[in-house]
């Protein structure tokens, strides 16, 4: 098995030389960095399904809270915004947003009131309309009048990697909410659950111009290392600069994930990996030993999530663009679940196998298949066929379907993926 | 040659074999009864000669032809038909929709048939448009057998048909198992109410780990003081 | 009467259009659940190949010179309709079926139909690129404009030709089904073997033949669905991939392996998303006249701003998945 696993590792060094070798070491290096916050997220992917067994569809919406979390932590204040009165009215949209919640808390109360069975859905549905249509009354004034006056509230200025913690506490809440409302679910319908719910945080976060610039983007965001502009102003070379810039992301970012890894596969060899993989294995009879399976769940959904928005986060950092309108299921969501399948479900090592070599692949398909259809339009072209029309758009739908074959396949003839979980024997 | 005859029988889900050797052999007018300690293999046997888990070893043969690991929708048409114990029914179609989905591998018109079992079960052609999830326990089972009457079967294999049911209704199906027999269908029929059962069995087979201690007609079986004390309850 | 026909118009009409979408791709989703268990999520790759399929058919048929008095893509539409019942046959058994062999759980099986809908997604761009398509190139798209003014109103009834035969063909199979699934013996097959699997097997019913019914009229169901979307708007790529979600909702909401409540729960998701960006100054503006200064009604008096419209769905998919998980009629969740 370890010898499985280390030439599996030693082929994708390999990989990556040629690739290097291939593509040059910038376009190398950003693709690394880029893998090191993939597999940070296949990681958060890797303890809810492979350890838990839940069934997350909406990564995408972890990674875009994570991407707004460091833009709104890290981007430069917007002395305009903090200047005019949207401050204000934000407060007073904060208070409606309060109000209207102790509105719908008070209705689903309101049984203590003697009001009872559909009198009190009544209320309760009532009740929702009112507080919605008081947290709209002020909330669409204030964010017209940012929108107007500010462009948007900006950010706080502070360090990205304060942004990356926020990136995860903000996930961290938000799969709380979404947890406790759909675990419960069976698989299928908590798949088409957290798909529906990362739609809604996508819809959010395009539409609330006044907090995200919306379809504008946010950039350039601060890097939490130096810019490879910090070091030519020092005097180094263009490409060396960029490489050595990248270099001291890169090592940050893998300096996470190594932590990550550490503290996970800890608590995994511990007596809370074993209540996991008992639950995970046997959901009946782990509750009727008395465990709480919900609130378990609930916290492994939660420690994913967050791992999922520090990944997002990074991602945003390391491109310096906020762009909502980029975020798409296929790139976001799916893409991760082919780098969990492919690497092997319940192994660290595996999720993060997965994830560098998928995003390998998913960045090398589009170039490759360039290649190979400028191959043939030449040969077609010189028989008299004519050329490939437009290439480009082409090559870069190929990387989708060669996604697609890629877990199809795996699937089918790898099914516990290239580097499978480890069956322990508890005793 | 008799209708059906099982030879040395081995088989299980995958893993260790559940059946070690089982031996029977049923005519067309008998009334065959398995009974036997939970975890003995009795309704796998039933499973077994329905294709519905592996056999490995022995022989089963129906009507002439090895049958052994065919799929129902081939033993269905041959004349073979099962009452699970379970889930017997479709819950959200009709009494009489239910017997249709009994006919499903004949071509011919099937009506006669179910004038028949409709003639069997007078309850049900009452209730035909009624869906069988809103039938008892009792009319429930009516509804299974009439759905497995409905192929025309030279034997019919029940599940436990007394399982859950009052004994006011227990013995109203075992009354109906013997009319159905009585009208040229041979039955063979796992059951836990052992000394009623066999009290009308033309075959007994007392089976215990996979295997026949026991065979003999059902009245012989109860007589066997040896039966009675380790597998009748004294 | 100038705002009811407005209402109509906007609601409606709009409601209407969108929900028989929706309610034929759910009854595909629905079937498929109820026999095979699994989420099929690929199915917006059947109605998104089904309307490319008929689009070319359409293309090759105006090449031919053919004119009909309705839009081409409703001729061919039978020809498109077997194409992707063979297309959704040959999925099956090329992705979906060794899987079940091996006895893989449900959850696999979505997943493997998220790894079609990559493939087919990457196939449709590859030969058809990121661009749009239009049926009515060639033929124009009839609209007809009822004058209301009878009843008072100063706004015609629009509705255009298309959107017209859409709601007359989805009527029509919406019968075709119902009659298929109480009359037919391999309809009440289907029916039964959602029911009881087991016992399906055990009755002798040909299950291999009752899934390859079921991916039949999923797939022309599909077919049919995506070939009236791209009629009503245009062709597209991720024409179905967009509406994946509601149309889940939509199979959800009605209880998953309820063909009935599927139809009924397309149609509420589309009367709720027209109805949710309905804006309501237009209907309630007489009254400006009464109301004093200070209450006048705003530009827009939308439930959610129009750009949150698809949203409005995975709204009720939320609410309907933890109020009532089996959907509003009884579906099957065990």
């Amino acid at each position: 098995m370890m010898r499985r696993s280390l030439t599996l590792f030693a082929g994708l060094f390999v990989l990556i030389l040629v690739i290097g070798w291939l593509m040059g070491l910038p376009f190398t290096s950003s693709r690394l960095v880029e893998a090191a916050a993939y597999s940070l997220i296949a990681l958060g992917l890797n303890i809810q399904w492979g350890y838990g067994g839940l069934f997350n569809f909406g990564i995408m919406g972890f990674l875009m809270l994570g991407g707004f979390a460091v833009t709104f932590i890290s981007y430069p204040v917007n002395p305009t915004f903090w200047g005019s009165d949207g401050p204000w009215m934000l407060g007073r949209a904060l208070i409606a947003f309060v109000a209207g919640a102790l509105l719908v808390i008070g209705a689903r109360k309101s049984d203590r009131l003697g009001i009872r069975g559909g009198w009190k859905s009544f209320v309760t549905v009532l009740a929702w309309f009112v507080a919605y249509c008081i947290y709209r009354s002020q909330l669409d004034p204030a964010a017209a009048y940012i929108e107007a006056n500010a462009g948007f509230v900006g950010g706080l200025g502070a360090h990205p990697v304060l942004g990356w913690l926020f990136g995860g506490v903000l996930a961290a809440v938000i799969a709380f909410i979404v947890g406790k409302i759909a675990l419960g679910l069976r698989t299928d319908y908590l798949a088409i659950a957290t798909i529906g719910i990362s739609e809604i945080i996508r819809a959010l976060i395009k539409n609330m111009d006044w907090l995200t610039r919306g379809t504008l983007t946010v950039s350039p965001i601060p890097w939490p290392t130096p810019l490879p502009q910090d070091y030519q102003a020092s005097g180094s070379d263009m490409v060396s600069s960029l490489l050595l810039a990248r270099g001291g992301f890169l090592l940050l970012a893998v300096a996470v994930l190594a932590l990550a890894i550490w503290l996970i596969s800890r608590a995994y060899a511990g007596p809370w990996g074993r209540m996991m993989r008992a639950i995970r294995d046997n959901h009946i009879a782990s509750a009727s030993m008395g465990k709480n399976v919900t609130a378990r769940q609930l916290e492994i959904f939660v420690f994913g999530s967050v791992l999922m928005g520090i990944g997002g986060a990074m991602l945003v950092s390391f491109t310096q663009i906020f762009d909502p309108s980029s975020y798409q299921p296929i790139n976001h969501t799916f893409l991760i679940w082919v780098m969990i399948i492919v690497g092997g479900a319940g192994n660290n090592w595996g999720a993060v196998f997965g994830a560098v070599l998928i995003w390998l692949v998913w960045v090398v398909s589009e170039p490759l298949a360039k290649f190979i259809f400028e191959f043939v339009s030449t040969w077609s072209t010189n028989i008299g066929w004519g050329a490939i029309p437009e290439i480009e758009s082409r090559s870069a739908q190929m990387r989708v379907f060669v996604l697609g074959l890629v877990i199809t396949i795996a699937l089918r003839f790898a099914p516990k993926g290239l580097i499978p979980e480890v069956v322990r024997r508890d005793a | 040659m008799p209708l059906i005859e099982l030879r040395n029988v081995v088989g299980g889900y995958g893993g260790a074999p559940i059946l070690n050797g089982v031996n029977m052999a049923i005519e067309q007018s008998d009334i065959g009864v398995i009974v036997g300690p939970n975890g003995a293999g009795k309704s796998t046997t039933l499973k077994a000669i329905f294709g519905l888990l592996k056999v490995t070893g022995g022989t089963i043969e129906f009507a002439g032809k090895d049958v052994a690991n065919s799929l129902p929708d081939a033993l269905v048409p041959m004349g073979l038909s099962f009452v699970p114990q379970e889930k017997n029914v479709f819950t959200s179609m009709t009494v009489e929709e239910n017997l249709e989905m009994g006919a499903f591998t004949r071509r011919d018109d099937f009506k006669g048939t179910m004038d028949w079992v409709y003639q069997m079960f007078p309850v049900l052609a009452e209730k035909r448009r009624q869906p069988a999830g809103e039938l008892s326990g009792g009319q429930r089972q009516m509804v299974a057998m009439g759905r497995a009457l409905m192929s025309k079967p030279k034997l019919l294999m029940l599940d436990e048909p007394s399982a859950g049911l009052s004994p006011r209704y227990v013995i109203e199906i075992f009354e109906t198992i013997v009319r159905v027999n009585k009208e040229g269908v041979g039955i063979l029929m796992v059951e836990q109410n052992a000394r009623q059962a066999l009290a009308f069995a033309s075959r007994g087979f007392v089976l215990a780990s996979g295997q026949n201690r026991f065979t003999g007609t059902g009245p012989e079986l109860i007589a066997d003081p040896e039966v009675a004390k380790s597998f009748l309850g004294g | 009467m100038t705002e009811l026909v407005f209402f109509i118009n906007q609601v409606v009409i709009a409601g209407a259009v969108l929900g028989c979408i929706y309610a034929l791709g759910a009854v595909g989703i629905t079937l498929i659940f109820g026999i095979l268990r699994f989420a099929h999520f690929a199915h917006s790759e059947l109605m998104t190949s089904g309307a490319f399929f008929a689009f070319l058919l359409a293309a090759l048929f105006a090449s031919w010179g053919v004119v009909t008095p309705i839009p081409l893509g409703f001729v061919v539409l039978p020809i498109a309709m077997v194409m992707s019942a063979i297309f959704a046959l040959g999925i099956d058994k090329g992705f979906y079926a060794p899987l079940r062999r091996r006895g893989a759980k449900p959850v696999i099986l979505l997943i493997a139909s998220i790894g079609v809908t990559l493939m087919a997604q990457g196939l449709i761009r590859l030969f058809f690129g990121a661009g749009s398509w239009s049926f009515f190139e060639t033929e124009s798209k009839e609209i007809f404009r009822i004058d209301t003014s009878f009843i008072g109103s100063t706004r015609p009834l629009v509705i255009t030709e298309p959107q017209l035969l859409m709601i007359v063909v989805t009527i029509i199979s919406v019968l075709a089904l119902h009659f298929f699934l109480t009359r037919s013996r391999l309809g009440k097959a289907m029916r039964a073997m959602a029911d009881n699997a087991d016992l399906a097997q055990v009755s002798g019913i040909n299950t291999a033949l009752v899934v390859r019914v079921t991916w039949i009229v999923a797939g022309a169901l599909a077919c049919m669905a995506g070939t009236m979307l791209a009629l009503d708007v245009t062709l597209k790529p991720d024409l179905a991939f967009n509406i994946i979600i509601p149309i889940f909702a939509a199979a959800i909401v009605g209880g998953l392996g309820q063909a009935y409540g599927a139809i009924a729960g397309g149609l509420l998701i589309g009367f709720a998303e027209s109805l949710a960006v309905f804006n309501w100054t237009m209907v309630l503006r007489p009254l400006n006249a009464i109301l004093p200064d200070w209450m006048q009604l705003p530009a827009t008096l939308a439930l959610v701003p129009t750009e949150y419209k698809l949203t409005v769905a995975f709204v009720i998919l939320v609410v309907v998945l933890l109020v009532r998980p089996t959907g509003i009629f009884k579906g099957a969740s065990s």
